[in-house]
């Protein structure tokens, strides 16, 4: 991925500052559910240009995603993970978006965009931290500009929208994209980032997928219009994207971000998705929802149509399908006992970073449960 | 400018001026702070003087403006955001509380959060509803953030320099009733540590405790006082999180006897905390029971009520009389 690199923020006009390509209310879709490439005049020229082993790329990254995914809940299931957020379902609106980025954007995800942190370089060991309770987070966001997992909904959006700000005030070439879910967007923060990022015509691709249910209710608790069409009265752009298609989900997120990019200020990106498993491991969706919608989501997996392109296209060949299942498997291993590897963190550690400058009172609490833990020390001792 | 007379308002914003001066990644974000210079004119000409992309008007959305200036830390600036009045800073107290307090350490150390949000709080201006709170012990409660409230303009100024040059997340109270109030700044001086108390008058007899607003009340008390033959030392602990404890039981040592002032409800306020810690600490010096003077537990009243809620010299000198009774 190259970073272009101009001196002023100013409007390019190429491929990346045509019009809006599509306010109807209908998907953005470049492969159809079987694999079938349609043509789409607005959002070809994005990835005109794929190779047959960036296409290899995207596949890759999905199915490693979903193999790393289904193997932290396993470790969930065995008790080595206090919790797991799946994303089953939801890889081709991750990996789509996640490889549009530049080296230099910057993310802000919730807790669910392992999709987002394999394309952005974070090991997904790091972000099984949290879920086993060894840290809140924990890896370094700048190393590879992706901000730690969120949990508080929608708080992200309005830190995406202020480091977008500075983007700008920076002059800086590169953008920022936000991801949040249709629950999130009747967050007042949500609405306010929308706000702040418009006035401010701040360099952000905001970035909902909408998997239709938010733990138990269903997205028609959230809204009565298509999220998309939000972003009107805000006065940006918004588009729906097949989310289970990651060709689309490339080519709709390298507009929005080319549009941040040059200047254009921010786009609303709705990715239709389906969380096909539970909203987390101590969810259980059979108290609100039926198999019939499961089923019918998954005949649009995202995975299988690349699949299919992938064969129809003579892309592939068995070579790449079995050395990727070895790939996948190593993966696996390499997270299973990785976890299992984790150590509890020092107790201390409930003490560290708790102020930057240090503050009188951490200190004297340290001290305090310092003598108190020697204290016990000293009768083991005794 | 090396010493000059200024009220407490001005000295804060030539402090911000000093700041938008020295570091280029200093930014003023708030309602109204642009060309109305704030409606206590507290960030008055910097627009005119800085630009609009360093003094930013912001829309009216408070968890907007701190959640945006997390963001813009994160990118590397060091924004000094404005909440209008104390009662409308809670539409930003989940992003205060659950953001800013808390990211520092859930990245383990490895972004920082220089963030200053200025709160002008408490009464005694004759405000409409939530224009006169002091909702302090709402953000002490909250580790990861820093608290601090100045009772001087030489302090507003040096505390406000103090807060912005600091890496963690500084809540900065100031007292609206006091912002006329004038007092000598000097720019050269080298100031103390931004969380250390100071004893503003020496006595012997019991030691008045406050912070803010109630700094000058309690000084007046002591005034009083004097003319009846008692010496009281009067504390202005300047930061409530942390709290200079030591500084506390350095006086109460020498005066056996505390009474903690402040304009918040006096259930679980700051006054509670150090009359537990004192107790802890002293023991066996006190002759009489930490006692407490605040607001009571009921919603600020209307401003022709506001001084019976608020702790005014008569109601000081009570819980003085009740103290040195024992």
């Amino acid at each position: 991925m190259t970073v272009e690199s101009t001196a002023a923020r100013k409007p390019r006009r190429s491929a990346g500052t045509k019009k809006s390509p599509s306010t109807k209310p209908e998907l953005v879709q470049l492969l159809t559910p079987q694999g079938k490439r349609v043509k789409n005049a607005a959002y070809d020229p994005y990835v005109a240009d794929i190779t047959p082993e960036e296409l290899r790329g995207l596949y890759r990254d999905m199915v490693l995603t979903r193999r790393f995914d289904a193997e932290a809940t396993s470790l969930q299931r065995q008790g080595e993970l206090g919790l797991w957020a799946s994303l089953l379902g939801q890889e081709a609106a991750q990996i789509g978006s996640g490889r549009a980025l530049h080296d230099d954007d910057y993310v802000f995800p919730t807790y669910r965009e392992h999709g987002v942190a394999w394309c952005r370089g974070v090991d997904p060991i790091n972000l099984l931290g949290m879920f086993r309770g060894v840290n809140n987070g924990g890896w370094d966001p700048g190393g590879n500009n992706f901000q730690l997992y969120t949990i508080v909904i929608g708080s992200q959006t309005l830190h995406a929208t202020g480091y977008a700000m500075g983007v700008a005030k920076d002059g800086a070439d590169s953008a920022v994209i936000a991801y949040f879910g249709d629950g999130a967007s009747s967050q007042g923060d949500v609405a306010e980032s929308f706000t702040f990022s418009a006035v401010y015509n701040a360099p952000v691709v905001f970035f909902c997928q909408n998997n239709q249910w938010a733990i138990s209710e269903p997205t028609e608790k959230q809204t009565r219009v298509p999220l998309y069409q939000r972003a009107q009265g805000y006065g940006f752009p918004g588009v729906r994207v097949d989310g289970n298609d990651v060709l689309a989900c490339l080519a709709v997120t390298k507009w929005a971000l080319e549009r941040a990019r040059s200047g254009e200020g921010p786009t609303l990106v709705e990715a239709y998705t389906y969380r096909m498993g539970a909203h987390t491991t101590s969810d259980d969706p059979t108290r609100y929802r039926g198999d019939e919608e499961r089923l019918a989501w998954e005949a649009k997996d995202p995975i299988a149509r690349l699949r299919a392109y992938l064969q129809v296209s003579n892309h592939t060949d068995d070579g790449f399908f079995a050395e990727l299942e070895a790939e996948s498997e190593a993966l696996g291993r390499r997270v299973r006992e990785a976890v299992r590897a984790m150590p509890d963190p020092d107790h201390f550690a409930i003490f560290e970073h708790v102020y930057a400058d240090g503050h009188a009172l951490v200190d004297e609490e340290r001290a305090q449960f310092a003598a108190y833990q020697a204290s016990f020390a000293d009768g083991e001792g005794a | 400018m090396a010493a000059e007379k200024m009220a407490l308002a001005k000295a804060i914003n030539e402090s911000l001026r000093r700041a938008l001066e020295s570091d280029p990644k200093v930014l003023i974000m708030g309602e109204d702070v642009g060309k109305l210079g704030g409606v206590f004119r507290v960030t008055d000409g910097l627009q005119k003087d800085f630009g609009e992309s360093r003094v930013i008007d912001t829309p009216l959305a408070e968890s907007g403006i701190v959640g945006t200036a997390i963001g813009l830390a994160l990118r590397g600036y060091r924004p000094v955001v404005e909440i209008q009045f104390d009662g409308f800073v809670f539409p930003a107290y989940d992003q205060i509380v659950t953001q800013l307090a808390k990211m520092h350490a859930r990245a383990l150390g490895k972004v920082k959060l220089p963030v200053v949000v200025r709160i002008p709080y408490g009464g005694g201006i004759g405000a409409v509803e939530h224009h006169s709170e002091s909702p302090e012990a709402l953000f002490a409660h909250v580790a990861g953030l820093k608290i601090v409230s100045p009772s001087s303009a030489s302090d507003a100024y040096w505390m406000m320099q103090q807060a912005i040059q600091s890496d963690d997340p500084v809540i900065f109270f100031e007292p609206k009733r006091r912002y006329w109030d004038k007092g000598e700044v000097t720019t050269e001086a080298i100031p103390g540590p931004l969380h250390k108390a100071r004893v503003v008058r020496e006595g012997t007899d019991l030691t008045l405790a406050a912070y803010g607003p109630m700094v000058k009340l309690c000084q007046e008390v002591a005034d009083a006082a004097a003319e009846e033959g008692r010496n009281l030392e009067v504390l202005d602990l300047r930061s409530v999180s942390p709290l200079d404890f030591d500084s506390i039981q350095t006086s109460v040592e020498k005066t056996r006897r505390l009474v903690v002032v402040h304009e918040a409800p006096v259930f679980f306020g700051s006054g509670a905390e150090i009359a537990a810690r004192i107790t802890e600490r002293c023991f066996y010096h006190l002759e009489a029971p930490v006692l407490r003077v605040g607001g009571y537990h009921a919603p600020y009243p209307p401003a022709r009520l506001e001084e019976e809620y608020l702790p005014g010299l008569d109601r000081v000198l009570d819980a003085v009389d009740r103290a040195l009774a024992y």
